[in-house]
């Protein structure tokens, strides 16, 4: 082997390895990081272990929202139409938040059964449903009769 | 009848890009010189039709037109005048048009300032960027037509959605896609270059000028775009890792790594082929990301509402862009420029790690992007990649690329020594080092990522600017060069980007409160007293505006109102912070909901962000730096008179 292509050979290895490197560090990081959307019904029949954090979808129940009279904490009932889940969440609800209206929820189960959200979404667009919730509500054979 | 005259326009505009397409390329394989000619007239013609089209639209919302079925959605009677003009690209299909256009001046430009490149070249740059426009056009008139009509007319328009009614609305989608779109100049240099079998690396300087600038029009649109998303939305954040933000900044990344590696191709030869694969990726890249953003297959702040004919479309569109490119590359590439060697420590090497981490940074946002899809499409359940994904790997990847950056700059071609680089560093290196020591122990509570962050940062700026130093005590005169002034100020920008970045991620205070009217919040140096609210009225909508005095100790530094506003006509509630800007913090507050009958007590953002206008000023920097590096007096310099280039070989198809 000449000099300049063992000075290559080592060149294009280095780059493998670090690219290398690169990819299973970002597919460890994929994996630690994937959040995966869960319907009521999901919940139901999963039997999800608590702590472990998910992307929890529905329509919030009519009548459901409750406020404490004193901080920001809030329950509330996110449904599929066949199955339910309570809610709980402390902080600022977005402004498209509304009983009857597709949202998704990020958080957790507790051990006492309920989810709590870290975080919570409605979309921009009155008339966009989230196309998991949507989809969610088409497999809990909940008719649609959102305008 | 007007608007059925934009239709025809448009129309008119499809014909004249299909003989750009295919005339001017005809002549370029018979050596027929009034083919190649038609060019220029086409490609001006093509651009004055799209404007025509575009300007009809545009008066169909200054004139309120709501048997317009596009105006009566996106419009209303009461909608102040400036947001009829931006209401045009609001929504699906006007901001296609918005594309055409911007990808009809293109053309243009380019029809008008490279009069000085061989008639060949220039002609198939042409025609292949006629092609490009020939498939929008198609894909504007056959599935997302604006000037479709409303029978019966509506009496009143829906109107604006009122997150874009808003003045970074205005400029953020044409700056953006003037970036988008401009990366179709730099692929068709490279297509061209590809059909013409080039073997003189001319080309590559010749389409630096048009990449710099796509790049730093696409730098500041998405910088406008984060800015928009932390003032309008409400809740403080500047960058979500949202899958359309990706689909911005993936070209961007490679964009970046492109304007790299064509200096180091025009320079040295060296880099020929990836440059060329690079032009290719950035602007198929920019059509992927359209695809996502307009077919609805992804979740995003940005969807809207979608037509499964619209996704298949622009799929094909992409697959035969894609696909014809790469097939071409394949075919061309081995033949193509070939460069010089170089050493292991050299500007090339560095420059090489600047191209390794962009194209390691593209792929993984690409990857984070696209999964959720993969898994969706394999029935394996429906999921999302958190932003702390992104936010991991960009941390890790910054750091072969900030330490290379400085050295990189200092490095000769071809070959260096370690030591000299190393007694030119050195100052750099101990002024980052000390200053990002400094900033530790002034904020200890920053953390060691944070104040690595900062000492790189600074590590940038000092290295860059000591560079330019250097240069002047070298040469013994102020004269530095346009383009290493333009190097050292996108570079600096990088590194007040950097430091704005590591600063306000970790020292930001965030807290969501419950107030009532006469409450007070102290966070950090600031004392927030909230006074309470008061209905104001604005053209199209009733808000709740509350009132905010902000003292520091004593004294009172600023009053804020924030809204809540209710826009009648869709029924819609919007947040509209309100900020106090500054260079070294911003403070910020936004009304949530109101949490009792009487309206005293409301749900309420305060928010204290040291830094985060660096982000923005960063980006600033970056924007003047590529636009001075375009400007550069050598992309004007007339060419040495030269065989005319090759036509290319039978066996390729256009």
């Amino acid at each position: 082997m000449t000099p300049t292509r063992k000075r290559r050979l080592t060149g294009v290895l280095v780059i493998i390895i670090g690219v290398g490197i690169a990819a299973v560090v970002a597919m460890q990081a994929l994996n630690e990081n994937m959040l995966f959307f869960i319907s009521p019904t999901d919940v139901e029949e999963q039997d999800l272990p608590a702590g472990k954090r998910f992307r929890l979808g529905g329509l919030v129940a009519n009548g459901s929202v409750s406020r404490a009279s004193d901080s920001l904490a809030v329950a509330f009932v996110v449904t599929d139409g066949a199955k339910s889940v309570d809610v709980r969440f402390d902080g600022i609800l977005p402004d498209l938040f509304r009983e009857g209206q597709g949202i998704i929820a990020i958080g957790e189960l507790t051990p006492n059964g309920h989810f709590e959200a870290s975080e919570v979404l409605a979309k921009h667009d009155e008339n966009y449903m989230p196309p998991e919730v949507a989809d969610a509500l088409e497999k809990a054979g909940h008719v649609e009769s959102e305008t | 009848m007007t608007v059925e005259l934009g239709q025809i326009s448009l129309l008119a505009a499809l014909l004249t890009a299909l003989v750009l397409g295919l005339v001017p390329m005809i002549g370029t394989y018979t050596g027929n010189r009034r083919f190649m000619a038609v060019s220029t007239t086409a490609a001006l013609i093509q651009c004055l039709l799209v404007m025509i089209s575009f300007g009809i639209l545009t008066s169909a919302f200054v004139i309120q037109d709501f048997s317009v079925e596009y105006v009566a959605r996106n419009s209303n009677s009461l909608l102040p005048m400036h947001y009829r003009f931006s209401a045009v690209w609001s929504a699906h299909e006007g901001s296609l048009l918005l594309w055409e256009l911007i990808l009809a001046v293109w053309i243009a430009s380019v029809a008008l300032f490279s009069k000085r490149l061989p008639e060949v070249f220039r002609a198939r740059v042409l025609a292949v960027l006629g092609w490009i426009s020939v498939g929008f056009l198609l894909f504007i008139l056959l599935t997302s037509n604006p000037f479709g009509r409303l029978i019966p007319s509506a009496a009143e328009g829906l109107d604006l959605n009122p997150l874009l009614q808003d003045f970074g609305l205005i400029i953020h989608p044409p700056l953006l896609y003037m970036g988008y779109v401009g990366f179709s100049v730099a692929f068709a240099f490279a297509v061209a270059a590809l059909l013409g079998g080039e073997v003189s690396r001319d080309w590559v300087r010749w389409s630096r000028p048009w990449t710099l600038v796509a790049w730093a029009f696409l730098t500041i649109g998405i910088a406008l775009g984060s800015w928009w998303a932390y003032y309008e939305l409400g809740w403080g954040g500047y960058w979500f890792w949202d899958p359309v933000e990706n689909a911005s900044f993936m070209p961007w990344l490679v964009g970046t790594a492109l304007i790299h590696s064509q200096a180091v191709t025009e320079k040295r030869g060296a880099f020929g082929n990836w440059t060329l694969l690079l032009a290719l990726s950035a602007f198929s890249l920019s059509l992927l990301g359209t695809f996502l953003v307009r077919s609805g297959v992804l979740t995003s702040v940005h969807a809207f509402a979608s037509d499964p004919t619209r996704g298949i479309f622009i799929l094909a569109y992409l697959a035969v862009v894609v696909g014809g490119s790469l097939t071409l590359y394949a075919i061309r590439a081995p033949k193509m420029i070939q460069g010089g060697g170089f050493a292991g420590t050299s500007r090339e090497t560095f420059l090489l790690v600047n191209n390794l981490v962009f194209a390691v940074m593209a792929a993984m946002v690409l990857t984070g992007t696209l999964y959720p899809l993969l898994i969706d499409a394999m029935g394996a359940g429906k999921i999302s990649v958190g932003p702390p994904y992104f936010g991991l790997l960009f941390t890790w990847l910054l750091v072969p690329l900030v330490l290379a950056l400085p050295v990189g700059i200092y490095s000769r071609w071809q070959k260096d020594e370690g030591s000299r680089l190393a007694g030119m560093l050195r100052w750099p290196l101990v002024m980052s080092l000390v200053f990002g020591a400094g900033v530790w122990i002034m904020e200890p509570d920053i953390g060691f990522v944070s104040a690595a962050g900062v000492t790189g940062g600074a590590w940038v700026i000092f290295g860059s600017m000591f560079y330019v130093g250097h240069l002047l005590k070298r040469k013994n005169s102020f004269k530095i060069p346009a383009s290493v002034l333009a190097m050292t100020l996108a570079h600096v920008g990088l590194g007040v980007f950097l430091i704005g970045l590591s600063l306000v991620s970790t020292l930001s205070t965030e807290k969501h409160l419950r107030m009532e009217a006469g409450d007070k919040y102290q966070m950090v140096d600031y004392t927030f007293q909230f006074l309470g609210t008061k209905v104001v009225q604005g053209p199209n909508y009733t808000a709740d505006e509350g009132e905010f005095v902000i003292y520091k100790g004593e004294r009172e530094v600023t009053r804020l109102y924030p809204q809540k506003r209710e826009y009648a006509q869709r029924g819609n509630t919007m947040t509209e912070a309100a900020i106090d800007p500054g260079f070294t913090r911003d403070l910020y507050v936004s009304l949530g909901e109101p949490l009792d009958q009487n309206g005293r007590a409301w749900a309420v953002r305060v928010y204290h962000k040291p830094f985060i206008r660096w982000i923005w000023l960063g980006s600033i920097f970056m924007l003047c730096g590529g636009m001075l590096a375009a400007a550069n007096k050598r992309y004007r310099r007339k060419l040495p008179v030269k065989k005319p280039v090759k036509t290319g070989s039978k066996e390729v198809t256009a």
